[in-house]
């Protein structure tokens, strides 16, 4: 984002575009990234409802992949991911292999 | 009052509703507190305004000219969340009474434990005090992480933060941590309620209930922290969950005077070292020579966990 | 139009402000109770208990959070109004820095008391000084008419578009707020009309319009935002003439940036805030009559400072004296070194500083005689013995 002079500046430095942290992108951050075994995931949500980055995609209930644009890599979803019979849907690998 | 859900609360449900704090916030990796955010959020379903201390939260979620959250958000100060969101209610009800404003909104206040338990006792005391029809909600990570991991009266007993560090004199913190919520409840509050983000549907069923008490209402809330704890990035959920079974941050609510105990591990209980071990903060209470101070925060554990159970049953289901 | 009067009443400082307040009618008042301040929170209340306000009423824990409470409010998106004095103004001296740089239009009616230490509930300007870097247009009030007209002018001030900073109107402790005057009120519907209806910039309580207040700003931003909060508070002086000009046509009341007291041809000059001029008013007439050329400055905007004005006012005088009611230890005292910088440009007149009236002393005409000398004595010499010292201080 061009940096404002002070006359562009929003009134009281207000940030009037709400959500618009989503511009900046978090997952330069990643040392590790999640990588989705579609066969294995049994639609929990889990993931989705414990990444701290809202970086789980969801469509029509379904677990859909990820935000890789704002996912930091922390790995909570693999950990909490229950997978089928023993087998994480989520699996932690090291990020540029 | 507590309130009967029209629809069964499930992630599948939850998942078409619009998650209200955005990604691209600077939270470290696997902070606990957004979570705990996400969360709170997706429980609500009318309109929020929310009222931020300064801290971790809320400068890395509205750093300029950056903001992650999708609702209306102020912070203002440290110590004084609950004061700012107290003018912030009073004026809706002044402009509701005019006229001026028609629509329901509720109101939130979030604040770290550090500017709840400390600094920001005052405010949040004399706001319940008040009678604000307002929430406030603790995400409790058990010392001043923002500023470099120094204790706060949350720290539990024995943590090595950056102001009681251990050393060859010191092992840890020596106070023992403050109950803030048995505090809240004793201001009478509508509602008073522990909460862990590791269950998500406990902490959103009293997102709820908090929010439909007629009166002012506190949740505390297990955040964990890996940079103060000493943890790996992965494991925020998984010591939410620890904390829960061992007993050290127990679930249960406060409604009205009765005291309700939401999750018993009864037998599967497991000793507070479980927790502990994982945590670098706590890794000299497993020298050799330091087993009376593991023993002790075991103590502190059983004592609290048994007059909780006490007063549940004492003030509990009649 | 008729000029708007209602009959002469006597009434103390607090109540005329708590009367301007009611006419007001502010939406939210979060506040808390301090000598010599209180009486205004206690007039109000009683207004709100019978239903002769709209507003509510916060009764806060502490100051802090009253200030605390006061940029909720306005952020959220009213009008809002609050007193203290001294130790109440100090303890929320971190969020008058805040309600600034939020650009709050806030009304704090500040009824000015010593600072601790020593504890002293009296009047003098160590409250009010403190906080003029805090980012607040300050006015202040000689007597309870100043105090009541400068209350009903403030929101017009702090409000406009050009401006939308808070605004402080200090009048002295005791000797204004629990003094009985007589003065004049504005009726109710000249006052409303006056004030008009409230326009919130960037309300929080637009939920249609989600927005953040209060975003961390890191080196490559603050300057910017504290920029802006210069260029605003450069614009209030226009403002606060505009303003007094519509209020001098409706009540025949006229109010500059300053008020000058036979200063024109004056050679020997005071210079004060506040009350005391009240009482060297009296001893300028008395030099007056036996041929001495005195007069008196008394600033009524002291945040902005009107430099170039007061300098022009005061650059023909021979001597100077500026009485503080303040002191800023290791310094000059604060209002001391606003005419100093007012004068820094012309090759003007002798200057000193004379500390008095602290801790609500009282300033006897005596005392003001004295000063009256020292500074004719200055005038002739053009020497200055003492640049700054302490007056009826028992040594």
């Amino acid at each position: 984002m061009k940096q404002m002079n002070w006359k562009e500046l929003p009134h009281a430095g207000t940030v009037l575009k709400a959500g618009n942290a989503n511009e900046y992108k978090t997952g330069s951050w990643r040392t590790y990234k999640p990588r989705w075994i579609e066969e294995n995931c049994i639609h929990c949500l889990f993931c989705w409802i414990y990444c701290p980055d809202s970086a789980v995609l969801v469509k029509d209930e379904k677990m859909a992949g990820f935000d890789y644009d704002h996912c930091k890599g922390c790995g909570v979803c693999a950990m909490e991911c229950p997978g089928k019979k023993g087998n994480k849907a989520i699996v932690m690998e090291e990020e540029g292999k | 009052m507590t309130t009967t859900q029209e629809k069964p609360l499930t992630l599948k449900s939850l998942s078409h509703k619009k998650d209200n704090l955005s990604g691209g916030h600077r939270m470290c990796s696997g902070c606990g507190a957004p979570t705990v955010v996400r969360q709170v959020l997706l429980a609500i379903d009318e309109p929020v305004v929310i009222a931020n201390a300064t801290g971790c939260l809320e400068v890395s979620t509205c750093l300029f000219p950056y903001t992650a959250w999708q609702v209306p958000w102020m912070h203002s100060a440290f110590e004084n969340a609950a004061a700012t969101a107290s003018g912030i209610e009073t004026m809706y009800r002044a402009l509701r009474k005019k006229g001026k404003i028609k629509k329901d909104i509720k109101f939130i206040a979030f604040g770290g434990d550090g500017g709840t338990y400390d600094i920001g006792f005052q405010a949040l005391s004399g706001a319940m005090e008040r009678g604000h029809q307002l929430l406030y909600i603790c995400y409790d990570n058990g010392a001043y992480m923002n500023t470099g991991i120094q204790r706060s009266s949350a720290t539990p007993f024995g943590a090595d933060t950056t102001t009681c560090p251990v050393g060859s004199k010191v092992p840890g913190k020596g106070q023992r941590r403050k109950d803030l919520t048995r505090i809240m409840a004793a201001h009478n509050v509508a509602y008073a309620a522990q909460a862990s983000p590791h269950n998500w549907k406990d902490l959103m069923t009293k997102v709820k209930k908090a929010l439909a008490t007629n009166g002012p209402a506190y949740m505390g809330v297990i955040a964990p922290c890996n940079r103060g704890w000493r943890t790996q990035t992965n494991d925020s959920i998984l010591l939410s969950r620890l904390a829960v079974d061992t007993c050290y941050w127990p679930l249960y609510e406060v409604e009205g005077g009765k005291w309700t105990i939401n999750y018993d591990p009864k037998d599967k209980k497991k000793p507070v070292a479980e927790w502990l071990k994982p945590q670098g903060r706590f890794k000299h209470l497993f020298a050799p020579g330091n087993e009376a101070l593991l023993a002790r925060f075991q103590e502190l554990v059983d004592q609290d966990w048994e007059s909780l159970q006490k007063m549940a049953g004492a003030f509990g289901k009649k | 139009m008729g000029i708007t009067s209602t009959k002469t009443v006597a009434v103390t400082g607090n109540q005329a402000v708590a009367e301007a307040l009611r006419q007001l009618n502010p939406d939210v008042m979060p506040a808390y109770p301090i000598t010599p301040s209180t009486g205004i929170m206690e007039s109000f209340t009683s207004f709100v208990s019978n239903g002769k306000v709209d507003t509510e009423t916060i009764l806060v824990e502490s100051e802090h959070s009253a200030m605390s409470a006061c940029i909720g409010a306005a952020a959220a998106g009213g009008r809002v109004a609050t007193a203290t004095s001294a130790q109440g103004l100090a303890l929320m001296w971190e969020m008058l820095h805040i309600a600034s740089g939020y650009r709050l239009p806030i009304l704090m009616a500040l009824v000015n008391r010593a600072l601790s230490a020593p504890l002293n509930i009296h009047g003098d300007h160590s409250d009010g000084m403190g906080m003029r870097d805090c980012g607040w247009i300050q006015l202040f009030c000689e007597n309870a008419q100043e105090a009541y007209d400068n209350t009903i002018m403030a929101y017009r001030i702090a409000e406009h578009k050009d401006v939308r900073l808070p605004i402080a109107v200090n009048m002295d402790g005791f000797i204004i707020s629990h003094s009985i005057e007589s003065m004049q009120y504005i009726t109710d519907e000249d006052v409303k009309k006056f004030v008009g209806e409230y326009i919130a910039i960037d309300p929080l309580l637009d939920i249609d319009n989600p927005k953040s207040i209060g975003a961390l700003v890191l080196t490559d931003y603050y300057m910017e935002h504290k920029r802006a909060q210069h260029q605003a508070m450069l614009n209030v002086k226009k403002v606060v003439q505009d303003v007094s000009a519509e209020f001098a046509k409706m009540t025949g009341r006229n109010y500059g940036l300053f008020e000058t007291y036979r200063l024109d041809d004056a050679e020997v000059a005071i210079v004060a805030l506040n009350s005391a001029a009240g009482t060297i008013k009296d001893e300028i007439d008395r030099y007056r009559e036996k041929g001495m050329k005195a007069g008196l400055l008394k600033p009524r905007v002291f945040r902005p400072f009107p430099y170039e004005e007061v300098g022009a006012a005061l650059k023909n005088a021979k001597a100077v004296c500026v009485m503080d009611r303040a002191d800023s230890y290791g310094g000059y005292g604060p209002l001391f070194m606003e005419i100093a910088s007012a004068l820094s440009p012309h090759k003007g007149p002798a200057m000193f500083n004379k500390i008095y009236g602290l801790g609500g002393r009282d300033l006897m005409p005596l005392d003001v005689d004295q000063v009256i000398e020292e500074t004719a004595e200055v005038a002739k010499t053009g020497k200055v013995k003492i640049m700054k010292d302490y007056l009826s201080v028992r040594s």
